[in-house]
């Protein structure tokens, strides 16, 4: 994997609004809570499902829907680092660096991940492919070093084992 | 006082077939509950005051107590939240309860909301921890199915229902008021205080919220009594206790012994010593990195338990211990442990917000061979700057470890400064 890293993946410039089965998922984590605005968490994650990130059309349609306004929502995205607002990779590998993961070698694990797969940390290969970036302490500082890649956490990683898990990926 | 000989909190977390509810049931999961809700609410409340039980959370602050703070005659819903957010480096023990003993967490967690007579649990799960989420939502909905969760539970006329909730990533949705902001669908900024939770909690409603681990104690205060739990540990620092050990350790991992085992005990018993035997201990994080640094004369005799490290200047924190042998460059060390709290402070106080950063800066710069005369005294006093001045203690748990390691490694900052450079080879890697 070689080339210039970029973010902007193409995706389709046409809507980037929701469909019509994650909007009724919304109205129903909505219906779960005493008040509504509580919803506004799982209706991010619901739109960063579907669409991979929180576009901004569909933080328009979320805050509609909350019934506050659209800076509030974005406001609230940008607060946390889990949301994406712009499209990344196909699969995020996320690095924990903190202290007990560096204790470890997690400096290592980074700088071999820029090497194989040609991207600096927060970048996104050419083909859409990966996402890398390095997080805070994962929760997971005894089986370190460690990363997440996409929803599961890999642990006691060596740079052959992650190799591994990276090559298994489609 | 003694030690614990059997494991409590840990004794089911072996098996695979989690979280199925009937395997959970058929190892006593639930017959604590079927026994607390034959019990006055009140009842329980006493038991877990004389247990002596104490949060796990950070603060160690007495469980019973807290609870008592909950009005008793209020027309308002309360509510119980559970924070699972684990997020302090060095500790990953929630992430293992939930994941791997589910419905000894769900049964504490039921049992506490009957003693505080709350009709609704929030449980704060950090977004990363996707597994752990998955695992508690199935577990939910088995508890439900069996009437273990819902209105009439068991019969009793006690109406609970739950709410799992997850983070999205801030270290700071732990503190317990950003957590109830970020519950309410905001940016996790930690409130003034007062008004406290119990008074004014999630929406304005009377809340209290303690930790997993710390709820996970209730089913077995509940089980075997408060005389029991009372009589493991240490005075005041009782009851089983989970420690997460990690970094230059050769068995990282999470133990559970009885609260204020002995350093030594834990460090080279449990753990088996430094990964390097060649090496020798240089410095430990007891309780997060949010707990100021300890040389290993100050361990020598030291015993793992709330008071006795804050009388060393420190504290248990979440027990997440963290091991540095002697190939650490101290000044590097330091770096990591502020690289994370410039990244993390809300942003709301400017002490916190100026300082975290700016404290970082010079740290970084002091290792890449820009270190200045006078950078320390900067540090230090910025550091003061930061101490009790802020909404929540964010600020002080940078700033206090940052005091810690200028002053119990002064040499290393001083060499850096002088040699205007890293006098230390990098860390090596060892995995
Ligand atoms: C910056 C900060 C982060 C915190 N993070 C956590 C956390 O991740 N998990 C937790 O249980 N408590 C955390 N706490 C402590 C909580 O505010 C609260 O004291 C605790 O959840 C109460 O539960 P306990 O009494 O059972 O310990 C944090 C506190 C601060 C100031
Ligand atoms: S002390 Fe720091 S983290 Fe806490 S409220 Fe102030 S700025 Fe936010
Ligand atoms: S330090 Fe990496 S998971 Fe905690």
């Amino acid at each position: 994997m070689s080339g210039s890293p970029h973010v902007g993946v193409t995706f389709s410039s046409a809507s980037r609004g929701l469909s019509e089965q994650t909007l009724k998922k919304i109205d129903a984590a909505i219906a779960r809570y005493p008040q509504k605005q509580s919803a506004l968490l799982p209706a991010l994650w619901l739109a960063q499902q579907e669409q991979g990130f929180c576009s901004l059309e569909a933080q328009t349609q979320i805050a509609e829907k909350l019934g506050v306004s659209q800076s509030f929502v974005a406001g609230v995205v940008s607060f946390y680092t889990m949301f994406h607002t712009q499209p990344v990779g196909r699969h995020v590998i996320d690095v924990c660096t903190t202290v007990s993961c560096w204790l470890r070698g997690a400096d290592e694990l980074v700088r071999h991940l820029e090497g194989r797969l040609g991207i600096g940390v927060g970048e996104t290969t050419k083909d859409g492919k990966y996402t890398l970036r390095t997080v805070e302490c994962l929760g997971s500082c005894g089986t370190a070093p460690m990363c997440q890649l996409d929803d599961d956490y890999h642990e006691n990683l060596t740079f052959d084992r992650i190799d591994k898990v990276i090559d298994g990926l489609d | 006082m003694a030690a614990l000989t059997e494991k409590i909190l840990t004794k089911n977390i072996g098996f695979a077939d989690q979280p199925d509810i009937e395997a959970a049931i058929g190892r006593g999961a639930y017959s604590r509950l079927k026994k607390a809700l034959a019990m006055d609410p009140n009842a329980i409340v006493e038991e877990v005051k004389k247990a002596g039980l104490r949060g796990r959370g950070g603060a160690g602050f007495p469980t019973g107590l807290k609870w008592t703070f909950m009005p008793k005659e209020t027309p308002k819903p309360k509510y119980l939240v559970v924070n699972a957010d684990e997020s302090e480096p060095g500790t990953f023990k929630d992430r293992m309860l939930m994941e791997r003993d589910p419905h000894l967490c769900l049964e504490g967690m039921i049992i506490s909301a009957f003693a505080m007579r709350a009709s609704l649990i929030f449980i704060y799960i950090r977004g990363e921890f996707v597994l752990g989420h998955t695992t508690l939502g199935r577990a939910i909905e088995q508890a439900r199915a069996k009437g273990f969760i819902g209105s009439n539970v068991l019969g009793s006329g006690f109406d609970i229902d739950i709410i799992l909730h997850r983070g999205a990533g801030a270290y700071i949705c732990g503190e317990e008021t950003a957590l109830m902001e970020s519950l309410e669908g905001k940016r996790g900024y930690p409130r003034l205080k007062p008004p406290f939770p119990a008074n004014f909690g999630v929406y304005g409603n009377p809340t209290t919220i303690n930790n997993v681990e710390t709820l996970a104690c209730v089913s077995y205060i509940v089980e075997r009594g408060a005389e029991w739990f009372a009589g493991i540990g240490r005075e005041k620092n009782t009851g089983p206790k989970l420690y997460c050990l990690s970094g230059h350790v050769a068995r990282p991992g999470v133990y559970e012994t009885e609260t204020g085992i002995p350093f030594k005990t834990l460090f080279e018993e449990h753990g088996g010593g430094l990964l390097d035997k060649k090496r020798r201990l240089k410095a430990v994080i007891p309780g997060g990195s949010s707990a100021p640094v300890l040389t290993p004369a100050e361990c020598e005799d030291l015993m793992m338990d709330f008071d006795s490290l804050a009388a060393r200047g420190s504290m248990l924190g979440s027990a997440g211990v963290m091991f540095m042998d002697d190939s650490v460059c101290m000044v590097r060390a330091l770096e990591r442990v502020l690289k994370f709290y410039a990244h993390e402070s809300c942003g709301q106080c400017s002490p916190c917000r100026v300082g975290s950063d700016w404290i970082y800066r010079i740290v970084k710069r002091i290792e890449a061979g820009g270190g200045l005369p006078g950078d320390l005294e900067t540090l230090v006093s910025l550091s003061d700057g930061m101490i009790g001045k802020t909404i929540c203690v964010f600020a002080d748990a940078a700033a206090l470890p940052a005091k810690s390691f200028v002053a119990k490694f002064r040499d290393e900052f001083t060499d850096h400064i002088s040699l205007k450079a890293c006098p230390m080879a990098p860390t090596p890697a060892r995995t």
